[in-house]
């Protein structure tokens, strides 16, 4: 199917590839359908592009790379909502918030992207884990 | 909306297994446990709407050069 996207024009996705968030995103909740889309230049990042929505897209980047041991804990509601049956089938994603200056750009390590590999059911999964912030600073000053 | 007054160490029950119990009072704060089914999903509200406004500002912001940010993560 063609989808219109905010970052890449038209293109041309696979139905069976739709990532599919059954309650929608906090904030987003009629938006349920996204595609999951590379970023040229970067593996570490992709988009997630709504297919209802052009402008609604998210970027996002493998936590495990913003901090080495990033460690969640997927509530059983989301276990049993996204049949997940290991823990190896699943991909986590952090949502990043740009600005205009690239030093304040943050990361959102509170409530990761989980999706099911399997059956790419997705949920964000909010954490209640005082360790990660909402706001994560991508730049650290040391 | 249900409004009811409770004391200190008293609990409402909320259908078969969710249990409230106000373990501390103080002036303009107040502690509670929850007993609940470990499946149920319990925050404080304003983590949640928190979440909604990052989320806003993470999916709507316009006038993003990716090209530059792939760059600059990269190069982190």
């Amino acid at each position: 199917m063609l989808i219109n996207t905010k970052f890449l024009g038209n293109i041309e996705i696979e139905e069976k590839n739709i990532i599919s968030f059954e309650h929608g995103l906090p904030g987003f909740n009629t938006l349920h359908d996204f595609a999951l889309l590379p970023v040229e230049g970067n593996v570490a990042l992709n988009y997630l592009q709504s297919i209802k929505q052009t402008n609604i897209c998210f970027i996002l980047m493998n936590p495990f790379l913003i901090i080495e041991d990033y460690e969640i804990n997927i509530s059983e509601e989301s276990v049993a909502d996204l049949e997940i049956e290991k823990p190896e089938d699943t991909c986590l994603y952090s949502t990043l918030t740009i600005t205009e200056n690239i030093k304040d750009i943050t990361a959102n390590l509170a409530a990761p992207i989980v999706i099911n590999t399997v059956n790419n059911k997705a949920v964000q999964e909010i954490l209640n884990d005082s360790r990660y912030d909402i706001k994560y600073k991508l730049y650290r000053e040391e | 909306m249900l409004v009811l007054a409770r004391k200190k160490n008293e609990s409402i029950l909320i259908g078969d297994d969710i249990e409230i119990i106000v373990s501390e009072i103080s002036e303009d704060r107040v502690k509670l446990a929850i007993r609940a089914p470990k499946s149920m999903k319990i925050f404080r509200k304003e983590l949640i709407l928190e979440v909604e406004q990052e989320n806003k500002k993470s999916a709507e912001s316009d006038n993003i050069d990716i090209k530059k940010i792939a760059v600059a993560i990269k190069n982190k």
